[in-house]
């Protein structure tokens, strides 16, 4: 009756097998190989060795792309996360119509994205969008005034970052999956031994959902350099390229400047730099995080 | 002991203005493109004061919108519409299939190298899609697939690591002595997976089909970088083409119109599908 059904198994996962050569295996190996070369996909690829890279270390535009996409992650990362924390452990409360409130908070990120960046391109108009009307309605009485938003470096950057806000409800949906795991004897027993709510919130909360802390990093930080339609769409990199990231970059390099060979190149640096950045905050985690049973 | 779980009333101060944050932004579009021409321009603003509800609503705004979209009226519109339900009905189709067959296999069959491959499989969901999209690019533009469906298509007959992931682990948890029921009725492996797997599976189906159709729905990268003719657009693409084109003042709520337009599907499935998202990102997410 026993018999070796490893040749079944593989038949088995063979869609997967054939669709991770095709699509993976084979596209990272062209893209490395198209790295060494100069290729304009009117002639065939040239070989140049290092010439992209080295191109690399004087392109300005790329130091450029590079600083403006680790702001945009940063910012929008640490914002972020706090953001959604804050928001899971509010939804985790037993409160009315739950149910309401937490699909409110995640129904902004089932939209399409073009539409999004459309509604608030306009929405950060100056003079008739919704925020700057929103902010003169209800602060505008002590003298603030919402700024021109795309007309500053800082402002422009800034309105990227409170956006990408609008779109934490997956995150916080699973923070609020992290939270349902924490042993409720936890905060019991430290009630009882008089801990107050922001000790609580420090000394079990955080400790007992590190590891989903981790994973939203990581997700976050594959999101961030991967940032292209919101841009594109509202402000087109500009003013004077201060919202210009490192996948438009790559875009244009292909598809506007058809400069495959130093476009994969490009995409070779991002993969590497997402992988060492991945790295590092698994191993950071490693020293830090808790893992329940580990 | 109950007591420190108990909620306090001024907590729903914070909630109440967070889904206000949350929603106004949609109720805002959906004023404007309610608009007459002279008001979209000024947008919300009377004075300094937002406005609520529209004065007089327009409700030709939005024939008149979805005509101009593309560049032949109505024709623009229906073919970017048909051209998306067509893209993601296949896409779901695909990815259901193909991954509970994998995820099927992965849990249920024993072989060499299963722990290997299925690592493998898992550490693929970390790699960014710019990295190959260049080198795909010239692959499907080789085969003559630009300006066609198919690489958006195809792939997704492949398996997709998150969903294989996902079967494997509801797969794993089904008693055994319903596949060994199946399996001394005379039912084949193929014969077990589509009478009785698939059906139980029916949850993470659900989960599978939902993400899929929202992330396709809305993907704009993939559809701009392969589509390229009027007749070949996503609703997505096409959004992005009228929106250059009617970008200046005196055409926000036409753009507005037609942008609430392509968002409509994904909110009735959101509506329709609310624990799927919630529940299933959450049980996912935590494990993956």
């Amino acid at each position: 009756m026993k018999h070796d059904s490893t040749p079944v198994g593989l038949l088995w996962i063979s869609p997967w097998i054939v669709g991770f050569l095709l699509f993976t295996v084979i596209p990272v190996s062209m893209g490395l190989w198209y790295g060494f070369t100069d290729y304009t996909l009117l002639e065939k690829p040239i070989p140049v060795g290092l010439a992209n890279y080295a191109r690399m270390l004087q392109d300005d535009v790329l130091l450029t792309v590079l600083w403006n996409t680790a702001l945009f992650a940063g910012a929008s990362i640490v914002i972020g996360s706090i953001l959604s924390i804050a928001l899971a452990v509010l939804l985790s409360k037993p409160a009315r119509f739950q149910s309401f409130w937490r699909a409110a908070v995640f129904a902004p990120s089932v939209l399409p994205v073009v539409a999004v960046a459309v509604i608030f391109k306009l929405g950060y108009d100056a003079d008739t969008g919704m925020v700057n009307s929103a902010i003169n309605t209800t602060v505008g009485w002590a003298g603030l005034q919402g700024p021109n938003w795309f007309g500053s470096r800082f402002w422009a950057m800034s309105a990227l970052v409170l956006m990408s806000l609008w779109a934490v409800g997956p995150a916080v949906v699973i923070y609020l999956a992290g939270l349902r795991d924490v042993p409720r004897q936890l905060y019991e027993a430290a009630a009882i031994d008089g801990f107050g709510r922001w000790n609580r919130f420090v000394h079990i909360t955080l400790p007992m959902i590190s590891p989903v802390i981790l994973f939203n990093v990581i997700i976050g930080i594959i999101n961030a350099m991967q940032v292209f339609a919101i841009p594109v769409i509202m402000t087109g990199g500009g003013p004077d390229r201060a919202t210009y990231f490192y996948s438009m970059y790559i875009y244009d390099q292909a598809f506007s400047y058809g400069d495959m060979g130093y476009a994969s190149a490009l995409g070779v640096v991002q993969f590497t730099i997402i992988l060492v950045l991945t790295l590092l905050i698994l191993l950071i985690g490693r020293r830090y995080v808790y893992y329940r049973g580990a | 002991m109950r007591n420190p779980m108990r909620t306090n009333p001024l907590a729903y101060i914070p909630l109440v203005l967070g889904t206000i944050v949350m929603l106004f932004p949609l109720w805002w579009m959906f004023i404007v493109s309610l608009e007459t021409e002279e008001k979209a321009g000024s947008a919300m603003v009377s004075g300094s004061m937002l406005r609520l509800m529209p004065e007089d609503p327009q409700w030709n705004n939005y024939p008149d919108a979805l005509r101009e979209v593309g560049s032949v009226a109505w024709t623009g519109f229906l073919d970017a519409l048909a051209n998306s339900i067509v893209i993601t009905v296949l896409v779901v189709i695909g990815t259901v299939l193909s991954s509970s067959l994998v995820g099927f296999a992965f849990a249920r069959i024993r072989f060499r190298g299963r722990r290997f491959l299925f690592i493998l499989m898992l550490s693929t969901m970390m790699l960014p899609a710019q990295v190959t999209m260049i080198p795909l690019f010239l692959l499907f533009r080789s085969l003559g697939w630009v300006d066609t469906i198919l690489p958006l298509v195809v792939p997704s007959f492949f398996g997709t690591a998150f969903f294989i992931f996902m079967y494997r682990q509801f797969i794993a948890q089904i008693p055994e002595s319903l596949v060994e029921a199946a399996r001394i009725d005379g039912s084949g492996m193929l014969g077990i997976w589509w009478r009785i797997i698939l059906p139980i599976c029916k949850p993470v189906s659900a989960l599978t089909a939902v993400f899929t159709f929202i992330y396709v729905w809305n993907d704009f990268m993939a559809p701009l970088i392969y589509l390229h003719s009027d007749e070949q657009m996503t609703l997505a693409v096409a959004l992005n083409s009228f929106r250059t084109q009617y970008s200046g003042v005196e055409d926000v709520h036409l753009l507005m119109a037609v942008s609430i337009v392509t968002m409509v599907p994904c909110v009735l499935l959101f509506l329709a599908a609310q624990k799927y998202f919630i529940e299933g990102l959450g049980r996912g997410g935590l494990k993956g």
